[in-house]
């Protein structure tokens, strides 16, 4: 595999330089930003706007709704067979005895369906108001006039209401649409490949999205096409109970690239939402996905997700990972190197402040000779949070000349948070070359004192250190993307010191 | 012209054994432009002073005063220490993985003067002070201290000290673990800054060869938490001769001490 760090070394100077300048320039920002945080409480995106749609939904889920959803999408029988598979496989299936605590979980309590408008908006004049004044917030359409993205699909409780792609795209045929759009209007590429990297009974919580899926993205990559800036979709959860079960899936075929970005900021409530999405990527011969996500889901969320890429000969597959927010997350994006030489990476990132727990990590599942992964898992504990990393490495016999390289990396911020790992790898091939490595370290007195000895303060200190720790992972990352999770981290850092 | 004043200072520091008090009673004033060489055996808490005059939160401060025009930095933090205009070499600077050296030092910078330096001047100074410490280019990218071999990591330090340019300079054993090259790099890198800042100097030493390099005007015995002796630079000369013995405590040898 490339080693991606190297032609990022100018970058990364230039990244370090602009993180200490906005961090100091822009202190008239990073009030502006404390002032809006103390308007909405410790969580930066934790208003909410009028709901009229959400309030009348229902709660829980039987097979009834699943067929509601379905006939109210006019969907085609065999996505009906589809969801009707991944109910019965939901009740079947027992809860996860093992990761975050369940215990107080009841798919019961939540909204599998919420339709906010009518139809769906070309522009962002067509919006609603009050949803534009999220989105606002948010930032996005900044992001959209600056160009930063080539295509946003935002996504509003279940629906795609907004939905562009720049024309040079679609003139090289890339699809870029909400997965709603595309069971419509693109039935045979759907078909060929939804469920089929997640099976409708994967998992338990997988099987809950299949059944009440709703929006999330549809990308396909004709053959050699590179899409060379970032295709970007925003989620926000708007209604209390809201489950949330995006389903997206990318299709890159053979020679083309695609990066997919997807940013997660739900609004605060007093009882517990939960977001079940499934991501379903097929890599195919000599193509190249990177998925990037920075979920920032405030702390009341469940966020249980299964990630799954499906990689053919010489195929690359990237998952880069910032987990923030949420009360209690559960993700192991995987990667299936079905072909020689394909090759995949994960870069994750957990950060498990008070109250929360992220349970994450990676599978790689060797199925061909020559395939090589690499995982590089950090995570940082604070105020008595719980990370954990939970990573499998399979190698199948015969699939001589794989690798695979495992780096966990925990900081613990002080003495009373917690950081497990659980590594476990299933090799049965002689010929392969196999490493992990695994560190925890602590701040230590020493270098928070040589850092205020070169004159920062002992706040500032905390965060470079913590910065640096999470530097191999926002390298990773587009610029502002970056900036939004040092961001983040800072504000998880906040109190810390004292 | 400034004036570093420590007045009767006494510090203890915790360890497996108790409470132990390591400075008793240092009494010392420098100023601006003068070289100090502070001798003595190992263990006999001249680098503590160095770490304690700088604010490392291991030593507890007893009794006294380190004025710095008149203002006590015993009583600030570290960081204000360091605005204050303190700088210290360290023996055994820290690794801070994924903090490039051009951030932190301009972080450094900025924090220190209250406001970041303009960009263009800054990178062309940084780059001819690297050059003139024969440092590759490429350390500028990598993390602070990761990986530096103690060569490196004693220029990195003066590289601080040179952009930094604070009124008082500690440098606690500058000098160890460095071949003679790398002894005269690090020395002249010194000397230059000294000669643009004229800042006043510590220099915390247990051998007498970085003297000839960072020429002292005033050299002091450091024994057994406090200054015994002081003299001109001809006091080193005897050191190196005689050594030590006959500072040290009774029925102690050095090498029981170190």
């Amino acid at each position: 595999m490339a080693n991606p760090q190297e032609p990022n070394a100018a970058a990364d100077v230039e990244m370090s330089q602009y993180l200490a300048d906005r961090a100091r320039v822009n202190e008239e920002k990073i009030k502006q930003d404390d002032a809006i945080i103390d308007q909405f409480g410790e969580y930066t995106y934790g208003w909410h706007d009028s709901d009229a749609a959400g309030e009348a939904a229902k709660k829980g889920i039987d097979e009834q709704v699943v067929r509601e959803i379905s006939a109210d999408k006019h969907e085609p029988e065999w996505m009906l067979d589809m969801r009707l598979k991944g109910y019965r496989a939901f009740v079947d299936m027992p809860m996860p005895d093992w990761g975050v605590d369940l215990t107080g979980f009841n798919a019961d309590d939540f909204k599998y369906y919420v339709k906010p408008v009518g139809k769906q908006a070309a522009t962002w004049e067509d919006l609603p108001d009050d949803i534009r004044t999220t989105y606002d917030r948010l930032g996005i359409p900044e992001a959209e006039k600056s160009r930063l993205v080539s295509g946003v699909a935002a996504q509003y409780e279940s629906e795609v209401i907004y939905n562009s792609i720049q024309e040079d795209l679609a003139a090289q045929g890339v699809i870029f649409v909400d997965t709603d759009t595309a069971v419509r209007e693109y039935p045979e590429l759907v078909r060929k490949w939804f469920g089929k990297v997640v099976p409708p009974d994967d998992n338990k919580f997988g099987a809950l999205n299949t059944a009440a899926w709703s929006g999330g993205s549809f990308v396909y990559v004709p053959k050699g096409v590179h899409v060379d800036i970032p295709l970007q979709a925003y989620f926000r959860i708007n209604t209390p109970n809201m489950g949330q079960f995006e389903r997206t899936l990318i299709i890159a075929d053979e020679g083309s690239y695609v990066h997919y970005v997807e940013g997660c900021t739900a609004p605060i409530y007093s009882t517990d939402s939960l977001h079940a999405a499934i991501v379903e990527i097929v890599v195919e011969k000599n193509a190249r996905v990177r998925y990037t996500t920075v979920q920032n889901w405030s702390n009341n969320v469940y966020n249980l997700v299964t990630q799954r890429a499906y990689v053919r000969e010489g195929g690359t597959m990237e998952w880069v990972d910032g987990n923030i927010g949420s009360k209690a997350t559960m993700k192991y994006p995987a990667c299936i190197l079905a072909e020689p030489y394909a090759n995949a990476s994960t870069m994750s990132l957990g950060f498990a402040g008070a109250g929360q727990y992220q349970d994450t990590g990676a599978k790689m599942i060797h199925l061909a000779p020559h395939t090589s992964s690499t995982i590089v898992a950090k995570s940082i504990s604070r105020g008595g949070g719980r990370s954990a990393y939970r990573g499998l490495v399979k190698i199948v016999e015969g699939a001589e000349g794989s690798s695979s390289n495992v780096v966990c990396d925990a900081l613990l911020v002080d003495d009373f948070s917690r950081s497990d790992t659980y590594p476990h790898v299933d090799v049965r091939e002689d010929d392969v070359s196999m490493a992990h490595e695994a560190t925890v370290s602590k701040v230590s007195e020493d270098q928070l004192f040589y850092l205020m000895s070169r004159g920062l303060e002992e706040k500032e200190a905390m965060a470079m250190i913590v910065r640096g720790f999470v530097e191999p992972i926002s390298r990773e990352l587009p610029m502002e993307y970056a900036l939004e999770l040092n961001r983040l981290v800072e504000l998880q850092m906040e109190g810390s010191v004292g | 012209m400034h004036t570093l004043e420590i007045k009767d200072l006494y510090a203890s520091v915790e360890t497996k054994e108790g409470r132990k008090q390591i400075l008793k009673g240092v009494n010392l004033t420098v100023k601006s432009g003068e070289t100090h060489a502070i001798m003595g055996p190992n263990g006999s808490g001249k680098s503590t002073l160095a770490y304690t005059l700088a604010g490392h939160p291991k030593y507890e401060i007893e009794q006294g005063q380190a004025l710095l025009d008149g203002q006590d930095l015993l009583l600030m933090t570290p960081d204000e220490r360091a605005k204050a205009g303190l700088f210290l070499a360290m023996q055994y600077p820290v690794e801070v993985p994924g903090v490039s050296m051009t951030n932190f030092l301009r972080t450094a910078k900025t924090e220190v003067d209250g406001k970041a330096p303009a960009i263009r001047t800054w990178t062309k100074e940084l780059t001819e002070a690297m050059k003139r410490l024969k440092m590759d280019p490429k350390f500028a990218t990598r993390s602070v201290n990761e990986g530096f071999s103690g060569g490196e990591k004693k220029r990195a330090e003066v590289l601080q000290l040179e952009m930094l340019a604070p009124k008082f300079a500690i440098l606690d054993e500058t000098d160890s673990g460095l071949d003679v090259d790398a002894l005269r790099i690090v020395s002249e890198g010194v000397n230059r800054a000294k000669e643009k800042d004229n800042f006043g100097i510590l220099m915390v030493t247990h051998y007498t060869r970085i003297l000839k390099y960072i020429k002292p005007d005033i050299v002091h015995v450091f024994a057994d938490g406090h200054f015994v002796k002081t003299g001109g630079p001809e006091l080193a000369d005897e050191l190196e001769e005689r050594g030590y013995d006959e500072f040290m405590p009774e029925g102690a040898s050095e090498s029981a001490l170190a």
